[in-house]
């Protein structure tokens, strides 16, 4: 056939072919509808309700932007816009900062005892966001060790706040830089030597535009933390108010929901906008990973590691600083009357707060969470990934998926209680129960879970699904004997980061807990409250202990199951 | 061989993605037990062919029938092929035999029935005493062997190869190029292999379908392929290739700067009238030194390539008006003749082994 002849030829059918869809696709379509309504249930329906809570009054009228109105005629509560924007901005800054130049000493550098650093550096992702405040008074407040450092100024406001929030987020602004850092391609680094750059030019030509993403990624991240945390101003931000904190105050302190579900609206804004932007960074990240980048391999140099490992130890004593001073205020007796050791800060039952049950309360969360959180979470990804057919509900699958990353944890505690106390919903029961708050933790950390799995689920052999069909395997056999065993290590990840973080988070589940179901984190933030800050370090401190031994138990047993499931691994 | 009914038919078949058409208008027949090889420079659509074939990428227009019945829309599952892909998608963290057994459990056999079965298929492809080990613990050749045995093992109908064997080297290739054929050969089940490599398609299939731009350029049999190519683009991807271009000069002369050459009729492919543009091609084994009664040229020899058992040699001649000519001589010859750059000699071709297009589908 010449090419003449060919494109003369007309085709005579131009029905367009649409695949029939297999008994697996369509069971495969109803396990992702089942996630997705689980997900519209546990995220899109208690938005909704706290989107149209901020339109009405308290009798449940809609009165429109009156709301809003009254919020913007009140400077009280506007100034914490104002407050939020400066915290958020300030500790962005510092801890990108920081953690650019420490993941730098930490994969451009030849230094010593680079493990341990990293190990230290992730410590804080293990304790609740209130600890640092906590220990920030043991060293700068009234009676504090440290206090003349500050040369007058008062701890409890904006520098407590910020120094909690750099602690509190350093953790995940550096696994994102290490992350650009260490797929940055060495073979540019080799050019720019062999064309005889100076150090200095290289850097500012080569390694910050092939990081510039994970800057910029790592800046919203830290600034999303940062504007919707609110255990550290809640422990020293003193009269500093910030929306996080207003949000709490409206809902606890004077009962009024419905300014609670404005102010919630109102932090919804940047956090949802510093989403999106993360979220194209990323996918820009992605981009640049896929090119074929060669391994840097760096080379010693005396004054560069001496440096690097000069700053690492800097920002690994500040760390450890902060963790032992809770340590310590934990184990004495009475802060600065009586130093002598003791253990009855750990008597808990003698405090208000929920005592002991509350941190085995908090155990039975994680675990739950951990184990229905990764079934939920891997199923539904495998399900989006690898399903066939029905790409709109695939993509509306993603974007519920990806949502609980914008909303901060207070908004969607409280919008949980619009949505379950709501006398006239059916799910009403969960209210108030250990189900509610499994549920509310999975929603919250939903999305970085989802993340993990599909990025598993992407390195797998994509023709896999495409053999199994051939061969008349039903879906369901190949993900229980191919993917599931493969993906083991991802699916370890995802359970021990849904652990860790149920063990540490307060903003949503503080609104949720019921008389039998006080947590250990909220533990921490009540016996604060009433003044008992030593036993809240004990408390703190407990959930530390928790997440260690779950990390080393963890570590431990995956090397055990990936010996035995997966010898394959090993030539 | 071929019985009335093919055992596949492609009927205009069209594959876009968004805006572009990686396939236009493919209509093509393979006939049971046949062994068929998509040919093709890279990208010009054969694996979306395949893709197409197997429903795994389904085409946007166009139909599709085997074995009489009407497949177009059917989903991958509910058709009746086994698959090798480039990368093997061997199951890592099951055993060789595992892998093997993997399709055969679905069929609700008795467990003795897949057990017999897999040692039957590993002994096949001579693989069992490599059965409790796992795929990474194999070579290249090893997991394609497995591959191959773990999509007949349900005895599929068609047998699909997407690059079988691109990712081995030189050696282990030409060895199971040979196994694949004999494979093929004893079970008698049609196949159908995507290859960007001529020499494979050659020495493999039965029929060649060459590719080219989501089009198809040829289909035949790899001595019609490669003796009789019906474009200048099979002509040019085939084998090597001299192309002249000169205008028709009479009934069966075309001339090409000074010099006329005499053609055969029934090779011309071109359906130009006198005085149009057209192209002449034949192959550089095909020139002969020497005198002959028809298209001698006058020719020097401007560089030669050794290329082992012939030797390639770059020739031009007044005659031509500067275009050169690429003629292969044997070693044996090339020192009998003395042949080094700058060589003076005559060469002829060979009226039967000249071949004439169009200038236009010239690409
Ligand atoms: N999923 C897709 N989306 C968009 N374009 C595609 C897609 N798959 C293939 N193409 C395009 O269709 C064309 C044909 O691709 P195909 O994979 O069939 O090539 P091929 O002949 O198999 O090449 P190779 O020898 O490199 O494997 C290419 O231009 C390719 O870029
Ligand atoms: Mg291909």
């Amino acid at each position: 056939m010449a090419i003449a002849e060919s494109t003369n030829q007309v085709s005579t059918n131009w029905k367009e072919v649409k695949s029939r869809s297999s008994r697996d696709d369509r069971q495969m379509l109803v396990f992702m509808g089942i996630i997705a309504c689980y997900l519209v249930v546990a995220l899109a329906f208690p938005l909704y309700a706290i989107l149209s809570k901020s339109f009405e009054n308290n009798d449940g009228a809609f009165i429109g932007l009156a709301n809003y109105i009254e919020y913007f005629k009140t400077p009280a509560l506007t100034y914490s816009i104002q407050n939020s924007l400066f915290i958020a901005s300030i500790t962005t800054l510092i801890v990108v900062s920081v953690a650019f130049l420490f993941a730098y000493g930490l994969s451009r550098s030849c230094m010593r005892f680079k493990s341990g650093f990293r190990v230290i550096a992730l410590v804080p992702i293990l304790v609740p966001s209130l600890l640092p405040g906590i220990a920030l008074v043991y060293l700068f407040g009234r009676q504090g060790m440290l206090k003349e450092l500050l040369f007058g100024h008062d701890i409890y406001g904006p520098i407590g706040i910020i120094i909690s929030e750099v602690f509190f987020t350093l953790p995940h602004a550096l696994i994102i830089i290490m992350t650009a850092l260490s797929i940055a391609d060495a073979r540019l680094y080799e050019s720019a030597e062999s064309l005889n750059s100076s150090k200095l030019r290289t850097f500012f030509t080569v390694t910050i535009p092939g990081a510039r993403y994970g800057l910029i990624s790592a800046a919203f991240v830290v600034f999303t933390l940062t504007i919707t945390d609110f255990g550290a101003p809640k422990v020293i931000g003193g009269d500093f108010n910030v929306l996080a904190t207003d949000i709490y105050k409206q809902v606890i302190g004077q009962q009024n929901f419905e300014m609670g579900a404005v102010v919630s609206m109102i932090l919804l804004l940047p956090a949802g906008i510093a989403f999106f932007v993360d979220r194209i960074m990323q996918r820009k990240q992605v981009a640049l990973l896929s090119a074929r980048a060669v391994a840097f391999d760096p080379k010693p140099s005396r004054v560069f590691d001496w440096a690097m490992f000069g700053w690492a130890s800097v920002v690994s004593v500040f760390i450890l600083t902060i963790l032992l001073t809770c340590q310590y205020a934990a184990i004495i007796k009475f802060y600065p009357y009586d130093l002598s050791f003791s253990l009855n800060n750990f008597d808990f039952d003698r405090m208000d707060g929920g005592g002991w049950t509350s941190f085995f309360n908090s155990l039975k969360l994680a675990s739950w969470t951990a184990v229905v959180g990764t079934v939920i979470v891997f199923f539904g990804a495998y399900m989006v990934e690898k399903g066939r057919g029905f790409n709109a509900g695939r993509g509306v699958f993603q974007f519920l998926a990806m949502l609980p990353m914008a909303v901060p944890g207070l908004v969607l505690g409280l919008a949980y209680i619009f949505f379950f106390n709501d006398p006239d919903n059916p799910l009403n029961f969960l209210y108030h129960t250990m189900a509610i708050l499994v549920i509310s933790t999975i929603t919250h950390f939903y999305t970085v879970a989802h993340l993990t799995a599909v990025t598993a689920l992407k390195q797998m052999d994509k023709e896999f699904e495409s053999v199994a069909a051939s061969l008349k395997a039903p879906f369901y056999k190949t993900f229980m004997r191919v993917t599931v065993p493969v993906s083991l290590p991802a699916i370890l990840d995802i359970s021990i980061y849904l652990f860790v973080n149920a063990m540490t988070t307060v903003s949503a589940v503080v609104f949720l807990y019921g008389p039998h179901t006080a947590l250990a984190s909220v533990a921490v933030l009540n016996m604060d409250d009433a003044g008992d800050i030593a036993p809240a370090a004990a408390m703190g401190m407990m959930i530390f202990y928790a997440n260690v031994t779950v990390k080393i138990l963890h570590s431990l047993i995956s090397k055990g199951i990936l010996k035995r499931t997966q010898a394959w691994r090993y030539r | 061989m071929r019985s009335a009914d093919p055992y596949l038919r492609i009927q205009n078949l069209t594959k876009k993605f968004g805006e572009f058409t990686a396939l236009s208008d493919i209509s093509l027949e393979i006939f049971e037990g046949e062994f068929v090889c998509f040919l093709g420079p890279s990208g010009c659509g054969k694996t979306t062919l395949l893709r197409a074939i197997a429903g795994l990428d389904i085409q946007t227009f166009g139909e599709i029938e085997q074995n009489g019945k009407d497949i177009s829309s059917l989903p991958p599952a509910e058709r009746d092929f086994g698959i090798v892909f480039q990368s093997y998608a061997l199951f890592p963290n099951l055993t060789i035999q595992r892998n093997i057994a993997f399709g055969l459990e679905n069929l609700k056999k008795p467990k003795t029935e897949v057990e017999s079965r897999v040692v039957e298929l590993l002994e096949l492809v001579g693989l069992s005493d490599q059965k409790d080990k796992y795929p990474a613990q194999l070579s290249g050749g090893q997991q394609q062997r497995v591959a191959l045995a773990r999509a007949i093992a349900i005895s599929p109908g068609l047998l699909l190869l997407d690059e079988p064997l691109s990712a081995l080297d030189a050696k282990v290739r030409g060895k199971l190029r040979h196994e694949i054929k004999d494979l093929q050969n004893r079970l008698g089940i049609t196949t159908i292999m995507v290859t960007h490599d001529q020499e494979e398609a050659l020495t493999m299939a039965d029929r060649i379908v060459v590719i080219n731009e989501g089009i198809i350029e040829q289909v035949g049999t790899p001595q019609e392929i490669y003796n009789a190519p019906e474009t200048t683009f099979v002509a040019d991807f085939i084998g090597s290739m001299n192309f002249l271009s000169g205008v028709r000069a009479g009934e069966n002369r075309i001339e090409v700067g000074e010099q006329v050459f005499t053609i055969d009729n029934a090779l011309w492919k071109a359906d130009s009238e006198q005085n149009h543009d057209v192209v002449i091609a034949i192959r550089p084994e095909d020139i002969v030194v020497g005198a002959a009664s028809e298209n001698c040229i006058d020719a020097s020899v401007d560089s030669v390539e050794f290329l082992g058992p012939f030797v390639r040699a770059e020739l031009s001649s007044p005659a031509l008006s500067g275009q050169s000519i690429q003629a292969d001589f044997s070693a044996n010859r090339v020192r009998s003749e003395q042949l080094e750059v700058g060589s003076k000699l005559q060469i002829s071709l060979p009226v039967n082994s000249i071949r004439m297009f169009n200038r236009a589908s010239r690409v």
